[in-house]
C-alpha cells in the first residue's frame, strides 16, 4: 500500500485554519457550553453579564458626565457601546492568550484543527457580547436615538473584529503557549489601553494637537462598530486602518503559524 | 474505511524550557526510567521521548504497547492520535480514529452525565443528531439509569469511567487508542470493557493498547510492543514480549 507525500506545513496550516472553522457543530456547542458552565446554577444565568455591564455604565455614565460636564444625552451612548465593545475586544485579546493553554487537556488526546478552539473563543465572545448589547436598547429609547441605515454598518464592522480576533487567537494562543509571560505582558497592555482609549471620554474633549487616539488601533477598531450604533459612519481612516491591521496580521499569522502549529500540542 | 498505522523513523523529542533543565541535566543523565537526554540544533535540552520508532498495524492488529513508567507509551499513543507530529519521521493513518487517553477529557462536573455524552460525542466528531441517536445504546451500556441525569461530580471514578469509554466506543471508530485506566473499573465492568474490545477487534480495527495489566493484556491483545527509553526493542506474539518484559524487569 502506497501512501501520498506529506502536505507541506503552510498547506497543513491553512487546511487546519478551513477545517477548523466549518466545524461549527463543535465550536457552536462548545462556545454556549462556555457560558452555561460559568452561569451554572444561577437563577439569572448569562443575563448577570446584561445586569452587570447595565450598572457599571449607569455607574460611570452619571459619574463621569459630571465630572466632564457631559451632556448626557450624547455622552451616555457613547460610553455604554464603548464600554460593551471595548469589553469585547479586550476579552478577544486576553482570551486569544489562553486559547490554546486552556484547551490542553483536549489537543494532548485529539487531533482537531486547533483553529477550533480559537472559533469557539470568538463565538463564546460574540454570545457575551450580543447579552450585553442589550443595555443599549434602554439607552437609545431613553436618548431618542436610531441610527437608521447607517447602523447596518455595523455588519462589516462586526465581521472585521471577529476576523481580527481570529488571528489574534491563533498567533497569541501560540506565542502564549511558547512563552507564558506574554499573556501577563498583554493584561497589562490592555488595561492601559482601556483609558489611553476614547471610550469614557470622548475624543472631542481634548485639544485638537492631542488627537494621539488616531495612532491608537483600538480607536480605530471601536469606531467601526460604535459610530454606526450612534449613527454616524465611522471615517475612512478607521476603515482604512481596520482593514490594513486585518491583513498584516494574517499574514504574520499565517508565516507563523504555518512555521509553528506543529509544536504547540508540545508546548502546552 | 482500510484502517492503517504505520510509522517510519519516528522521533519524539521534548524540548525542556525551565530554567531548572541546566541542573536537572546532572541528576537526569544517570537514571533508568524516562527518553533518552539530548541537545539539538539550538542547542537546547531536549528529552528523546521516541528514538527512531519503526511500526507498522494493518486491519483487525489488536496492540498491546508494554514499557516501564517514562518509556514512551503515552507519547507514541499521542503520536498514533496524530495529537504530536514527530520531530523526525514520518506517520500515516486512514481510518477514523478514536482515542481514550485520559478519561476526564471535555468532562464539567458540574454539568449532567446527559450533557457530558453530548460534548465528549462532538469532540469525537458526531453531530448532535448522532450523538442523541446512540444515547439509549449509551445509557444501557453505563448501566448508570438515574444517576446520568445529575451533575458528574456525584459520580465516583468508576461510574465516570463507565461514561467515558461507552462514549468513546459508541461511535465503531476504526482505530482505538487507549491509555491504561481501568484500575477504577470493578470487575464486571473490566469485564464488560473488554468484551466490548473483543467486539471491536472483530469488526477488524485496530487496537492499540497500552496498560500495566498483564492479564487483560494477554486475552485482549495479539501482538506486543515493548517499548524502553523510546526505542522499540521487542515486537511480536504477546506471549512472547511479555514474557521478555517479565524478565526484564523480574
Amino acid at each position: 500500500m502506497s501512501f501520498p507525500a506529506p502536505a507541506s506545513q503552510a498547506a497543513r496550516a491553512v487546511s487546519d485554519i478551513v477545517e477548523g472553522t466549518r466545524a461549527v457543530h463543535l465550536w457552536g456547542p462548545l462556545g454556549w457550553q462556555d457560558i452555561r458552565k460559568r452561569y451554572r446554577r444561577s437563577i439569572l444565568g448569562p443575563f448577570w453579564l446584561t445586569i452587570s455591564m447595565g450598572m457599571l455604565v449607569g455607574a460611570l455614565g452619571l459619574l463621569y458626565g459630571a465630572l466632564f460636564k457631559a451632556e448626557l444625552a450624547r455622552f451616555m451612548p457613547f460610553l455604554a457601546l464603548g464600554f460593551i465593545f471595548w469589553t469585547f475586544i479586550s476579552n478577544l485579546i486576553s482570551d486569544s492568550c489562553r486559547v490554546f493553554i486552556n484547551a490542553q487537556g483536549i489537543i494532548e488526546q485529539i487531533d482537531l484543527p486547533l483553529s477550533v478552539h480559537v472559533c469557539r473563543m470568538v463565538w463564546h465572545s460574540l454570545i457575551v457580547l450580543g447579552h450585553n448589547l442589550i443595555i443599549f436598547v434602554p439607552i437609545a429609547i431613553a436618548f431618542l436615538i436610531w441610527p437608521g441605515w447607517t447602523g447596518l454598518l455595523i455588519v462589516p464592522g462586526l465581521v472585521l473584529l471577529c476576523l481580527n480576533g481570529a488571528w489574534a487567537g491563533l498567533l497569541l494562543g501560540l506565542v502564549s503557549a511558547r512563552f507564558r509571560d506574554v499573556p501577563l505582558v498583554v493584561d497589562s497592555v490592555i488595561r492601559i489601553a482601556f483609558f489611553v482609549t476614547p471610550i469614557i471620554w470622548m475624543p472631542d474633549y481634548l485639544p485638537s494637537r492631542f488627537r494621539l487616539h488616531d495612532w491608537n488601533p483600538f480607536y480605530h477598531f471601536l469606531e467601526v462598530v460604535r459610530a454606526p450604533l450612534l449613527g454616524e459612519a465611522p471615517s475612512l481612516v478607521s476603515w482604512l486602518a481596520v482593514l490594513g491591521i486585518s491583513c498584516l496580521g494574517w499574514v504574520g499569522t499565517l508565516l507563523m503559524y504555518s512555521r509553528f502549529r506543529r509544536r504547540i500540542a508540545y508546548w502546552v | 474505511m482500510q484502517a492503517n498505522l504505520q510509522l517510519e523513523g519516528v522521533c519524539v523529542d521534548f524540548p525542556i524550557y525551565s530554567l531548572a533543565a541546566r541542573s536537572l541535566k546532572k541528576t537526569l543523565l544517570h537514571r533508568s526510567v524516562g527518553g533518552a537526554i539530548a541537545r539539538d540544533v539550538g542547542n537546547r535540552l531536549c528529552v528523546r521521548a521516541l528514538d527512531n520508532v519503526h511500526l507498522k498495524f494493518e486491519q483487525g492488529d489488536r496492540v498491546g504497547l508494554i514499557g516501564h513508567n517514562g518509556a514512551g507509551k503515552t507519547t507514541l499513543l499521542r503520536v498514533l492520535a496524530g495529537v504530536y507530529e514527530p520531530t523526525a519521521g514520518q506517520i500515516w493513518r486512514t481510518g477514523r480514529t478514536a482515542s481514550l487517553l485520559n478519561i476526564s477529557l471535555g468532562i464539567d462536573p458540574e454539568a449532567t452525565g446527559y450533557e457530558n455524552i453530548m460534548v465528549r460525542g462532538l469532540f469525537l466528531g458526531l453531530t448532535p443528531a448522532q450523538i442523541r441517536e446512540r444515547r439509549a445504546e449509551i445509557e444501557a451500556f453505563t448501566e448508570l439509569g438515574d444517576y446520568l441525569a445529575m451533575p458528574v461530580h456525584t459520580y465516583s471514578a468508576g461510574m465516570r469511567l463507565r461514561l467515558a469509554f461507552a462514549v468513546c466506543t459508541c461511535d465503531e471508530p476504526d482505530i482505538l487508542l487507549m491509555d491504561e485506566w481501568f484500575g477504577t473499573g470493578d470487575a464486571a465492568f473490566v469485564d464488560k470493557i473488554r468484551r466490548r474490545l473483543e467486539d471491536f477487534v472483530e469488526r477488524a480495527g485496530i487496537l492499540v493498547l497500552a496498560s500495566h495489566n498483564l492479564s487483560l493484556l494477554r486475552r485482549v491483545c495479539r501482538t506486543g510492543v515493548l517499548i524502553e527509553q523510546g526505542r522499540v526493542v521487542a515486537n511480536g506474539p504477546i506471549d512472547e514480549v511479555l514474557d521478555r518484559y517479565d524478565s526484564s524487569s523480574g
